[in-house]
């Protein structure tokens, strides 16, 4: 734990320097992908064009994502809009099909009865679709949460300031420990933004059972029927 | 025939889905298990192709304890035939119907063959024979699935509410095929149903069950209707609704019939040989 | 723009594909490298995970264990676990093969979460009540699992398998940098000489074959999806109209699990 000891400094700068570097993403990849969700549900044309588009760029590797921007944008290598941009691309190629799916889960019925009592498109939009839409909306941020977190080192490769430096500088120095406290740093940082996500969703949705709390895992399907599926078949009924 | 001795079962969740089960199933008849759900029906179904293995007593196919067999090996001696006909969706008719022979060794051509065959027995055009079961519609997807059951010309023949998931035209017509097709094949039929009518339709023996595998009554269906064993069979057949009382009423004025009615006084039909019936001799 | 034509231009110029070239050229053996790579650790991976993901598939067992584990691999910075692996394989093994060791497994890790959940979550969609009416017409388990599972959890297994190529492929670049072979290295090189049409030519280049091999596998995945599941060219109106519902049914289900297959990268 020497290593640690020593340089809590770096670990404590890194570590917000690498929550500052999740964060934009993360909030941008939401606001650019719940309107483009909604567009892709005007119509199936608009709607496989927009998925398509999102997991094509979703595709493209990281690293080279990361070095071809600067010559799109005009950025230097080196700049770190670059890590922000290429994050946020993916966050929004993962969130918008979770925008799409969330508010096409809004039940046709509620939305007619919303229309019937009066609300507007627009008002309709936010006061019924939007929060009822929550729910997958929140679990696909979920996701775009905890990858962008784990993502974010790979642009130390490129000289971006976050944990991944420690990943780089530990193998250049040998040291198993520095890389390790970097590995876990990344993990705690996700799962606290889930913890906030979960807490947020409760605040925001309370109308929702209370699930238990599972943390950077997927909502699991609810159980199956058993008939009788086990090896001994003998659990049926 | 099927022998039910003590037979009971508790799920691991501490379910007593029955309780000391006793009961003899004739050979070449129909036995048909009605009750609401909760009634234990299918598991006593399920146990006589150890889909479900029983914790207490036991189960005889013809003198033989089931319990002493394979199972994967005994279901495919009996036909089994599901709400959801439950077809392999990625199989076509004929090779869903194919599918207990081929698992028997019976080779593609001839397994196939059989198949096609079977297809006109249980009332569907060969036509058929190729597509994929969601390309059907629900009653003929139904009707596959008996013809499976039937395809390794099992003794056996289960059948666990089959009917219960297509509209009732279709249904009655099922039904009066599957009453032709017993007289024709003359299998050992057990049939799950929460339908009383159904079950009188076509039992050769009712079997009534109350929650918890408990019987309340055995018997053919006139005898349950004649003498139902007590109120909750009553109550069950709809005889103390009065459904079950039916009188004659005299119509002088409407064409000079003989409706019957029900307690409640509902027609439920017309005298045969009363003068203006369907089918009644005009003179 | 120039820099991409001039990028371009240098990906195919036959120059770059000398036999003997210095390293990182040429081009070719790169490409063949990454190829290589990525096919052994998603086989061995393969090996390993999908056995795995039918067993909790068909028995229901272990459930929880896959959607920790696919959660969990999602937080891992690979370039944390590369770097990691490098050092501590440095502690035992020779100079020269450590960077391999070390970037094998990484990738081979990497690969596990997607094929295991994409082959758990297919046996899953299958209808209970077409393995029950499996299991009541006398399939023996192993049956169930080889005749009627995994044919028609195919697309999602596929569809695991394809996510996890994606990560072998993006995470091998990032590997260049302990040591191992592939088109990272024409990238790091670049880098380091700051030449454009190297870092540029080798990104365009990774991202290509990252969009021919996802491209080639969708098309796998349509082809070993059962027939009479994709969508029907010819299918009577009415038996339409009366099956639509079990179909909208199952495609929703079919959405819950192709979601928990998809993976991070």
């Amino acid at each position: 734990m020497s290593w640690t000891l020593d340089n809590l400094d770096l670990v404590a700068e890194l570590t917000l320097s690498h929550i500052r570097l999740s964060v934009v993403p993360i909030v941008l990849s939401f606001v650019i992908a719940v309107p483009l969700g909604w567009v892709a549900n005007r119509n199936p044309t608009l709607r496989a064009v927009t998925i398509s588009a999102g997991s094509l760029l979703y595709t493209i590797p990281s690293l080279p994502l990361f070095v071809i921007l600067p010559y799109i944008l005009g950025t230097r290598v080196l700049s770190e809009v670059n890590v922000l941009v290429a994050l946020t691309i993916y966050g929004v190629a993962v969130m918008v099909r979770s925008a799409a799916d969330a508010l096409a889960s809004v039940d046709k019925d509620t939305r007619q009865a919303a229309t019937a009592v009066g609300y507007s498109s627009w008002t309709r939009f936010w006061r019924v679709e939007l929060p009822l839409a929550g729910p997958v909306l929140l679990a696909g941020l979920r996701v775009v949460s905890v990858s962008t977190i784990a993502l974010v080192s790979v642009g130390a490769i490129i000289g971006s300031r976050n944990l991944g430096y420690l990943f780089l500088n530990g193998r250049q120095r040998n040291n198993l420990e520095e890389i390790l406290i970097g590995i876990v740093a990344s993990i705690l940082i996700a799962l606290l933004f889930d913890v906030i996500l979960v807490a947020l969703g409760r605040v925001l949705m309370p109308w929702q059972t209370t699930a238990p709390l599972r943390l950077l895992a997927r909502q699991p399907s609810p159980p199956r029927q058993r008939g009788g599926a086990s090896w001994s078949s003998s659990s049926a009924r | 025939m099927i022998e039910f001795q003590g037979v009971s079962k508790v799920f691991d969740d501490g379910t007593r889905a029955v309780d000391d089960f006793t009961l003899v199933l004739p050979s070449h008849k129909t036995t048909v298990f009605v009750g609401s759900s909760g009634s234990g029906k299918t598991t006593l179904l399920r146990m006589i192709n150890r889909m479900v293995d029983p914790t207490g007593g036991r189960i005889l196919i013809d003198g033989e304890d089931i319990a002493r067999l394979d199972p994967v090996r005994l279901r495919r001696r009996i036909g089994y035939v599901l709400q959801a006909a439950g077809l392999l969706p990625h199989r076509t008719v004929v090779d869903n119907i194919a599918t207990v022979p081929r698992l028997n060794g019976v080779p593609r051509a001839q397994a196939r063959a059989a198949a096609r065959e079977l297809l006109g027995t249980v009332g569907l055009e060969e036509s058929l024979a190729m597509r994929y079961p969601n390309q059907l519609s629900g009653g003929q997807q139904q009707r596959v699935g008996v013809a499976r059951a039937l395809a390794a010309d099992p003794n056996v023949l289960l059948m666990d509410e089959p009917f219960g998931a297509v509209d009732p035209i279709v249904r009655a017509e099922l039904q009066q095929e599957l009453n032709r097709l017993q007289r024709e094949l003359g299998k050992t039929i057990v049939f799950v149903t929460h339908d009383i009518d159904e079950a009188f339709l076509l039992a050769d023996q009712v079997v009534i069950l109350k929650t918890g595998g408990v019987v309340a009554q055995v018997g053919t269906p006139g005898q349950i209707l004649s003498e139902p064993a007590e109120d909750f069979v009553a109550s069950f057949i709809g005889a103390d609704a009065g459904k079950r009382q039916l009188y004659l009423q005299h119509r002088q004025g409407d064409g000079d019939v003989t409706l019957v009615v029900d307690g409640d006084g509902r027609p439920t039909g017309v005298l045969a040989g009363s003068p203006a019936a369907p089918g009644a001799d005009p003179r | 723009m120039e820099f991409f034509l001039s990028a371009l231009i240098w990906l195919v110029n036959p120059e770059n594909y000398v036999p003997g070239s210095q390293s990182p050229l040429p081009i070719s053996d790169r490409l063949i490298e990454h190829v290589l790579y990525t096919a052994i650790c998603v086989l061995i991976s393969a090996v390993i995970a999908l056995p795995l993901g039918f067993y909790i598939g068909h028995t229901g067992r272990g459930r929880q264990f896959v959607i920790s584990l696919t959660g969990g691999a999602r937080a891992m910075p690979t370039l944390g676990l590369l770097m990691a692996l490098s050092v501590f394989f440095g502690y035992f093994l020779s100079f020269t093969v450590t960077g391999f060791a070390a970037a094998f497994t990484a990738l081979t890790i990497l690969a596990i979460p997607s094929t295991l959940a994409g082959a758990y979550a297919g046996i899953e969609s299958v209808d209970r009540t077409t393995v029950d009416a499996a299991r009541a017409s006398g399939m023996s388990e192993m049956q169930i699992l080889a005749k009627v599972e995994i044919p028609l959890a195919m697309p999602l297994i596929i569809g695991g398998i394809r996510a996890s190529v994606l990560q072998v492929i993006a995470t091998a670049v990032v590997a260049s940098y302990i040591g191992l072979g592939g088109i990272g290295r024409i990238i790091s090189s670049g880098i380091g000489f700051n030449d454009n049409d190297r870092i540029l030519g080798g990104a365009l280049l990774v991202t290509i074959l990252a969009l021919v091999v996802d491209g080639m596998l969708a098309l796998v995945q349509r082809f070993v999806s059962p027939r009479a599941l994709r969508t029907p060219i010819f299918t009577p109106r009415a038996v339409r109209r009366e099956t639509s519902d079990t179909r909208a049914a199952s495609a929703g289900r079919r959405a819950v699990a192709e979601a928990s297959a998809d993976e991070g990268k």
